[in-house]
C-alpha cells in the first residue's frame, strides 16, 4: 500500500505556517508589487517610448513583477525551508509515522507555488487600477505561459535545496543564483530593451524565456513554442536533478 | 511470536563495525532495555527497528514485517520517540499533536496524553518556544499519540526534571500494562532498573549481556558487598583467599569485600574461627550500575 505524497493536513499545516511568516509573505507577496507601485510613480516610466514600440516602462515591468515573486520564493524563501527541514530532523521525525516525509516537501512547494500565483494576480491587478496597465490580451496564453514559470522555479528551488547541506548554504546558493535570474527576468533592463543578442541569450534562461512569453501574450499573441519548450526543458533536468540530489538527512 | 526481532544485525559507518552481529527478541507487553555506553550502537540498532536505517547485514522484524520494505504498516504500529528530532519552530504544541495524530489510523485522544505529560499549559505555545524537557515530552505525547502496537523510545528521561522523569516512567509503565511492547534506550541505571523486564547491554557493538536486571546484577563478578569494621586486625592474605571472592578492600580498619553468597558464609566462618567480631556489618547486592561497570569493562 502506497500513501499518497500529499496529504491534506500536512498542507493545512504549512498554509497556517506560511502565514506565520511575515518577512516571506512580505517578499513573496507584497514586495514586488511594491516595487511596481514606486516604479510606477517616476513620471518618465509612464511615457509611451517609441523604441518599446510604443508601451511604457510601467507596462513592461508588469510582467518582471509577476515573475519576481516566484523568483524570491524560489530562491531566497523554498530552499532554506526544505533544506531547514531536512537539516533539523524535522522530515526524520515524520519517517517514523505512516506518513511520508515527501508530503512535507509537496505541501510546502505548494503554498509556495500558490503565494507566487497570488503574487503574479496581485501584480497585474494594480498595474491594471493604478497605471492603467492592459491586462493580457491573451489570458488563456498568459496562464500557460505563468504555469511553467512557477514550475521551472519551484523545480530551480529544489536543486538548491537537495544541493545545499545546510540552511546557511542553501541561503548563499539561493543568494548568487538570485541576481542573474531576476536579471534575465528584465528587472534591470526589461528584455524589450536588451540588445537583440542578449535577449537572445536570456532566452534561453528559465526567466527570461518565462518574460518573453508573458510578454507576447500580454501583447495578444500565443507564447512562443521557443520559449516554452525551454521553460519545459529547464523544469525536467533541474526537477530530475533534485531527484537524483536530495538526501532525507 | 516476538514482536521485535533482530537477528545478526550489522551496520558500518566508514569501513568501522558500529552495530557487530546484534541479536534479541522482545515479546509482546515487554519492557526491553537496550543499555550501554556513548557511541556503544544503540541508536543504530532502534533506528534499524524504525525502518530509518537500513541494515548492512541481518534481519529485523517487527510484528513479523520487515521495517524497510514495508515501512508504512510497521510505521503504523510502531510510534517512536528520537534520540535527536526538531518540529517546525512555529508549529504550536496543540497544532503538532493533532497533525501527528492524524498520521493514523486509530489515533488517541490527545487531550489525557497531553495532560499526562504537563502539557496542557503549553498547548498554545510554539515548538521553538518550549524548554528542553517540554520538547521532550511533546516527543513522548507523540510516540504515542497513533495508539502503537510497539513504542521505541531513545533516550527518554533525558533532559526531564526527577519529578518528570518519576511521572514518565509512570506513564510508560502504565502504558505496557496496556499491552503495548515498549524498547527503551537509556543510560540510566535506575530507568532500566525500575522499567525494564529484561536487559541487553551493549558495548562497541556486540552483545556484552541480556538477562534480567536482577539476573544482570547476579552474573557479574561482584554481586554481594560485604563490609564492616573487625574488631581485632584481620590477614589480607586469609580475605583474598576466601571463596568466590572478587575483591577486597581494607582501609583504615574496615574491609569491603565483594563476592557471592558463599563468600558471605565464609567471612562469617572466618570471624567465629578467630573469635573477632564484625563491627557494623553490611551486606547489600550490588546495583545494575556495578554489573553495568562490570560488563563493559569485561568486554573491552
Ligand atoms: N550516520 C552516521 N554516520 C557515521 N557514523 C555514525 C552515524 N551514526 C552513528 N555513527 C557512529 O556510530 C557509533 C554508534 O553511534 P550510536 O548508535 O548513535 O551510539 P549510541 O546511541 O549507543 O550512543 C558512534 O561512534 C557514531 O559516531
Ligand atoms: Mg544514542
Amino acid at each position: 500500500m502506497n500513501t499518497p505524497v500529499v496529504d491534506g493536513a500536512v498542507l493545512r499545516t504549512e498554509i497556517r505556517l506560511f502565514g506565520r511568516e511575515p518577512g516571506a509573505i512580505f517578499w513573496i507577496l507584497l514586495f514586488p508589487t511594491l516595487l511596481l507601485v514606486i516604479l510606477g510613480s517616476i513620471p518618465s516610466f509612464r511615457q509611451p517610448d517609441d523604441s518599446l514600440g510604443g508601451l511604457r516602462l510601467v507596462d513592461t515591468y508588469v510582467p518582471i513583477t509577476v515573475l519576481l515573486g516566484m523568483i524570491l520564493g524560489g530562491l531566497q524563501g523554498m530552499p532554506q525551508v526544505l533544506t531547514g527541514y531536512r537539516e533539523r530532523g524535522i522530515l526524520r521525525r515524520m519517517s517514523t509515522t505512516p506518513v511520508r516525509p515527501i508530503a512535507l516537501l509537496t505541501a510546502h512547494m505548494a503554498v509556495f507555488a500558490g503565494a507566487a500565483l497570488v503574487s503574479a494576480l496581485l501584480a497585474l491587478l494594480v498595474g491594471r487600477l493604478a497605471f492603467h496597465v492592459r491586462l493580457p490580451k491573451q489570458p488563456l496564453g498568459y496562464a500557460v505561459a505563468l504555469v511553467p514559470a512557477v514550475l521551472v522555479a519551484l523545480a530551480l528551488g529544489s536543486v538548491v535545496s537537495a544541493l545545499s547541506r545546510t540552511t546557511k548554504i542553501a541561503g548563499a546558493v539561493g543568494s548568487a543564483v538570485l541576481f542573474p535570474m531576476m536579471f534575465c527576468a528584465g528587472l534591470w533592463v526589461p528584455v524589450q530593451a536588451m540588445p537583440d543578442l542578449m535577449a537572445r541569450i536570456v532566452g534561453y534562461t528559465p526567466f527570461g524565456a518565462a518574460a518573453q512569453a508573458l510578454n507576447q501574450a500580454a501583447g495578444g499573441d500565443w507564447p512562443g513554442w521557443t520559449h516554452l519548450a525551454v521553460l519545459a526543458v529547464w523544469t525536467v533536468l533541474l526537477t530530475a536533478g533534485a531527484a537524483r540530489w536530495f538526501r532525507w538527512e | 511470536m516476538s514482536v521485535i526481532e533482530v537477528s545478526e544485525l550489522r551496520k558500518s559507518y566508514g569501513g568501522r563495525a558500529v552495530v557487530d552481529g546484534v541479536s534479541f527478541s522482545v515479546e509482546e507487553g515487554e519492557i526491553f532495555g537496550v543499555l550501554g555506553p556513548n557511541g556503544a550502537g544503540k541508536t543504530t540498532t532502534v533506528e534499524c527497528v524504525e525502518g530509518l536505517r537500513v541494515p548492512d547485514a541481518g534481519r529485523v522484524r517487527v510484528t513479523g514485517l520487515d521495517p524497510v520494505a514495508d515501512h508504512e504498516q510497521v510505521a503504523r504500529v510502531l510510534g517512536a520517540q528520537l534520540q535527536q528530532s526538531e518540529l517546525q519552530a512555529k508549529l504550536t504544541v496543540r497544532e503538532a499533536l493533532e497533525l501527528y495524530a492524524s498520521f493514523y489510523p486509530h489515533p488517541a485522544d490527545w487531550r489525557p496524553l497531553a495532560e499526562r505529560l504537563g502539557l496542557t499549559d503549553r498547548l498554545t505555545t510554539r515548538f521553538g518556544k518550549l524548554s528542553g524537557g517540554q520538547k521532550q515530552r511533546l516527543f513522548i505525547a507523540l510516540a504515542l499519540i497513533g495508539n502503537p502496537r510497539v513504542v521505541v523510545l531513545d533516550e527518554l528521561t533525558t533532559g526531564l526534571d526527577p519529578r518528570a522523569r518519576r511521572d514518565t516512567w509512570q506513564l510508560i509503565e502504565d502504558v505496557r500494562a496496556g499491552g503495548v511492547t515498549v524498547l527503551l534506550v537509556t543510560h540510566f541505571m535506575e530507568e532500566a532498573q525500575r522499567l525494564c523486564d529484561r536487559i541487553a547491554v551493549i558495548d562497541k557493538g556486540r552483545i556484552a549481556a541480556l538477562d534480567t536486571p536482577q539476573g544482570l546484577i547476579r552474573r557479574s563478578a561482584g554481586a554481594t558487598v560485604i563490609s564492616f569494621t573487625p574488631s581485632a586486625p584481620l590477614d589480607e592474605h586469609d580475605l583474598n583467599a576466601l571463596p568466590e571472592v572478587a575483591s577486597v578492600a581494607y582501609k583504615d580498619g574496615r574491609v569491603t569485600l565483594s563476592g557471592t553468597d558463599a563468600t558471605v558464609n565464609a567471612v562469617i566462618t572466618l570471624l567465629a574461627r578467630h573469635h573477632i567480631t564484625a563491627h557494623q556489618l553490611r551486606v547489600s547486592d550490588a546495583t545494575l550500575d556495578d554489573a553495568f561497570l562490570d560488563l563493559t569493562e569485561a568486554a573491552a
